[in-house]
């Protein structure tokens, strides 16, 4: 090997070492939803804010420095991590007849899209969140926002879902999801909500 | 003066009632293990657990993975924390009330590679949620990223 190939090896090594990747690296990722999305990096007194797509920070030894990602880059360097991200959980509403704890017809049908996704995934739990309208009391409601998650519950341990893989919430009438005066029978309030996870 | 008294007596005992709920539920199921390839490995109290999927996992543990290995974790709040290969990734700090979604989550990547979706925790409050590396603190504000630490 001649001097100059030689001398062309030791700068490519030089090289190298002087572009090792940096110590610890963060990306900021497109958000699905188009919410308001952010991470600040703080590091001693020094703080950046990624705030765009792909927007990156490097720590090395001279501090947090941005730099442009990409997806590419993203896919080759965290690839194996993004592939093991859990399914984001499933929500799934059920309705309910006034003032009492059954299903209506379409809802029926709901439950069945419900056991469709948890026989998706390899070990999902279930919470399953009761409501009301605003006909009667808190105390009333409160029960019959527990006594419908109950019963949802009650349909999916008959249909073979362990019982332990059930959580029950009752929230009552504090989470309208349509907003309305006390007293005012809403279907669209009286619902059970449903996250597979 | 009595009533005064009495009051303050109460809001002590709510005070107490209180960090003994968040205590109890700042341990026991903070997660669960979804997804799991390779070598995965949990520290829990000194042992370690093969990371199996279905696992419920605890504050402290601390998640491994080997070279072949990768996980994917749930937590309450609706996260989604996943490691790549090499990696340790701690779960230092989990508190959360599913009624008012307040809480607190703080976890620590050591070395590795780490991907977050940030659940209802952060959306709530945005200083809620933290992510740790050996030299800086990532602030979370309902948000998607990854990080990586080399050694």
């Amino acid at each position: 090997m001649n001097r100059l190939a030689r001398g062309a090896a030791v700068l490519v090594a030089a090289l190298v070492i002087a572009c090792a990747g940096p110590k610890e690296t963060i990306v900021l990722l497109p958000n699905p939803a188009g919410q308001e999305t952010a991470v600040t990096v703080t590091q001693g007194t020094r703080q950046v804010v990624l705030a765009q797509p792909y927007d990156g920070a490097r720590l090395g030894r001279s501090g947090a420095e941005a730099f442009p990602s990409s997806a590419q880059q993203v896919q080759a360097q965290y690839g194996r991590a993004l592939a093991a991200q859990p399914l984001p959980p499933a929500q799934f509403t059920l309705f309910f007849v006034e003032g009492k704890d059954e299903f209506t017809d379409e809802s029926k049908r709901i439950v069945d899209s419900v056991f469709a996704e948890i026989a998706r995934r390899p070990v999902a739990d279930v919470i399953v969140i009761g409501h009301t309208d605003t006909v009667g009391s808190d105390t009333a409601n409160d029960a019959l926002s527990r006594q419908r998650a109950d019963v949802v519950r009650a349909a999916f341990t008959a249909r073979g879902l362990a019982a332990d893989k059930v959580v029950t919430i009752g929230r009552g009438k504090r989470e309208l999801a349509v907003p309305t005066a006390d007293g005012v029978a809403e279907p669209r309030n009286r619902r059970v909500e449903i996250l597979v996870r | 003066m009595t009533g005064t008294y009495s009051r303050r007596l109460v809001r002590g005992l709510l005070v107490v009632a209180a960090a003994l709920g968040l205590g109890a539920a700042a341990h026991a199921d903070v997660g669960q293990i979804k997804v799991a390839t390779g070598q995965v490995s949990v520290e829990r109290k000194g042992q370690s657990l093969p990371g199996k999927v279905g696992l419920v996992l605890e504050t402290d543990d601390v998640l491994r993975t080997g070279a072949d290995g990768s996980v994917g974790i749930t937590m309450r709040d609706n996260s989604l924390l996943s490691a790549g290969p090499n990696s340790i990734l701690t779960l230092e700090h989990f508190e959360f009330d599913p009624t008012t979604s307040d809480g607190r989550f703080d976890a620590r990547l050591r070395r590795g590679t780490l991907a977050v979706v940030s659940g209802r925790i952060a959306k709530k409050s945005p200083q809620a949620m933290t992510v740790r590396t050996p030299s800086a603190v990532l602030g979370v504000r309902g948000t998607e990223f990854v990080v990586s630490v080399d050694e």
